[in-house]
């Protein structure tokens, strides 16, 4: 199993990382761990439009001018655990709504006429609510309609996982949220998400389970970025080794207003996320890599093919919220891209760059 | 230091035993370059005779006897081979080699892979010999090999590492050590192996045939051992040269102006 990084040792590499080092691991052929360190460090804030350039130039001969569109669709925002930074938390009074396989159909076919074909359900963690039959119920009916289906719910079982897979999810997004032990315990409050080991193996499972692609995470805010960033490094290198034919994409989600108002404990500027961005692409050229709309439109927009490869656009984190858009009030948190999926389309173009929406393919996982 | 099957070893430089002029030379040889592994064709020896030239010149306290099924054409061959020398010597260790083509002799990776996944199964450590395809080498680890050794180039033709980008993400990727096998004919050819972060070489050709096969499994050793230490020290992975500028470099914005 992947071994829980020592964080405090982690901050120390990096805060050690002198101007040569980063100097060295800008100019190595094949960036290693020590390197991510150097990237990520202080000592690589002068170099931030080196890093740009470079990681600018690795996103182009990888994956081309192109940048893929996928959007979410919330299931339900019932759940058992307590997160201080998240609008579901079981203690917040928000509106409550779980949809039914009617309800998520019809949301669904908003999504698809507005053109998507990469799509992603989200819920919170409520197992009587949205378990495993709910998601494969799901997954069977969209499944012919859509490219590829994503889950972003609680952790599950390498055998639920492999019964998803075959119902036709392609990839599953399981959130580290952070790889410091201690933060962790001090903002997880209640509920199975308390145990930190056993979302730290998920990916894994996912991977054994045979799904496509497994999706990584740290949510910034908590604690020092620089070090989830090489945690996430460490995370992404492991999955390669162990399970070598499974696609590993990595998020970046920082802290937005929320029910609860949890305030970022550590702020992270634009900056900030840039290098950490920079310094991944950098270190793994072949590694997916999503800017979602909680960022807001200017930089999104500025970062366009600079490292990130997979943007959701015109997202609403409440579930219903497509079929009933004046009902938000049970939103995860607040977008800060507020534009509509042709709106991003737009711009995405306006900058010389392929919108894409499809570029994956039901039949891989429906082929009997 | 390097575990493979749950051996360790202090040498990273494995022999064969293959056209020495003797077994007295072979033997010589095998104590001048340190190693601790020693390959030999279960073709070539007699295994139920004690005092068979080969096997007689083994010091099997101080070398892990590495049986090889070289002349073996398919999986069934080499799998019938690697159950025979296990009966008679009592190692479980085998170089799996499965080579159809006698002029090329290189390795048919279907019939490797089986016989990998049929001897794992029986209890051998195996060690496949490979061409040096990155994909083949994750098929072998995942099926029980406990190490992969693709080829530098092909055996006894002493051309040094060709298939160098190749066995550059077969390193990058492996759970399980690498050793480049075969095409190895100077020291300098083993040094860069071991520079490219490889854990082991195989060489046998380029000392049986050189005019002091001795003295050329000194130089060997001590190739092995600066190439292992400058892999360590951090070399190869630093090159000013990545600084060159490509054609798609001016056309892309970096202009970090945007951010808040």
């Amino acid at each position: 199993m992947f071994p829980s990084p020592d964080f405090q040792q982690l901050q120390q590499t990096i805060q050690d990382c002198t101007s040569t080092e980063v100097e060295l691991a800008l100019t190595a052929r094949k960036p290693g761990i020590h390197d991510l360190a150097a990237l990520l460090s202080p000592a690589a804030v002068p170099f931030l439009e080196e890093m740009a350039r470079r990681s600018a130039l690795l996103t182009a001969q990888r994956f081309g001018k192109a940048i893929q569109l996928y959007a979410p669709i919330y299931l339900s925002n019932y759940c058992t655990n307590r997160c201080a930074y998240c609008g579901f938390a079981a203690n917040n009074r928000i509106a409550r709504k779980s949809l039914t396989l009617d309800e998520a159909e019809a949301e669904a076919e908003i999504l698809h006429k507005r053109g998507f074909q990469h799509i992603l359900l989200v819920s919170g963690e409520a197992e009587d609510i949205v378990g495993v039959e709910y998601l494969e119920a799901i997954a069977l009916r969209l499944r012919g309609r859509f490219a590829a289906v994503s889950i972003e719910v609680q952790p599950l079982s390498t055998a639920h996982y492999a019964r998803l897979f075959k119902a036709g999810i392609t990839a599953v997004a399981v959130y580290q949220e952070t790889y410091n032990q201690e933060m962790y315990k001090e903002v997880h409050l209640a509920g199975k998400k308390t145990d930190y080991h056993y979302r730290l193996e998920t990916p894994a499972r996912v991977a054994a389970a045979g799904m496509r692609e497994v999706g990584i995470g740290a949510l910034l805010g908590l604690t020092d970025w620089r070090a989830e960033g090489l945690a996430l490094g460490l995370h992404l290198a492991w999955l390669h080794k162990h399970f070598w034919s499974t696609g590993v994409t990595v998020s970046f989600p920082r802290l937005r207003p929320a029910a609860g108002g949890f305030a970022p404990l550590v702020p992270v500027s634009e900056q900030n996320l840039s290098q950490l961005i920079f310094g991944l692409r950098l270190f793994d050229p072949d590694v997916g890599l999503l800017l979602s709309t909680r960022e807001e439109a200017r930089y999104r927009d500025g970062m366009l093919g600079l490292g990130t490869t997979r943007y959701s656009a015109g997202s609403c984190t409440a579930p219903g919220g497509y079929s009933h858009p004046d009902q938000t009030d049970g939103e995860q948190f607040s977008v800060g891209d507020l534009r509509t999926m042709d709106e991003v389309r737009m711009a995405i173009a306006a900058k010389g760059f392929d919108p894409v929406s499809k570029d994956w393919d039901s039949a891989f996982q429906t082929g009997k | 230091m390097l575990t493979i099957g749950g051996h360790t070893f202090n040498s990273r430089l494995f022999l064969g035993t293959g056209k020495f002029s003797s077994s007295a030379v072979m033997k010589q040889a095998i104590e001048a370059s340190g190693t601790e592994m020693v390959t030999v064709a279960l073709r070539r020896v007699d295994l139920d005779n004690p005092a068979d030239d080969i096997m007689s010149s083994l010091d099997r306290n101080r070398c892990v006897f590495l049986p090889n099924t070289s002349g073996a054409r398919n999986a069934e061959e080499a799998i019938r081979l690697a159950h025979l020398a296990r009966a008679a010597s009592g190692s479980i260790w085998l170089k799996l080699e499965v080579t159809p083509d006698p002029r090329t002799l290189l390795p048919d990776p279907i019939e490797t892979l089986k016989a990998t996944e049929e001897l794992v199964r029986a209890g051998f450590i195996v060690l496949p010999y490979m061409n040096a395809d990155p994909i083949l080498a994750l098929r072998l680890q995942d099926a029980g090999a406990a190490a992969v050794m693709p080829l530098g180039s092909p055996i006894g033709s002493n051309q040094g590492i060709l298939t160098a980008f190749q066995i550059e993400i077969i390193i990058d990727q492996a759970r399980v050590p690498v050793v480049v096998d075969a095409g190895i004919g100077a020291p300098s050819h083993a040094a860069l192996a071991m520079e490219m972060g490889a854990d082991a070489v195989l060489v046998n050709t380029a000392i049986s045939v050189a005019g002091d096969p001795v003295a050329m499994a000194r130089a060997f050793a001590q190739a092995v051992e600066a190439g292992r230490t400058a892999f360590v020290a951090g070399m190869g992975s630093r090159s000013k040269q990545a600084h060159a500028s490509s054609p798609l470099e001016g056309t892309l914005a970096t202009d970090l102006n945007f951010l808040a």
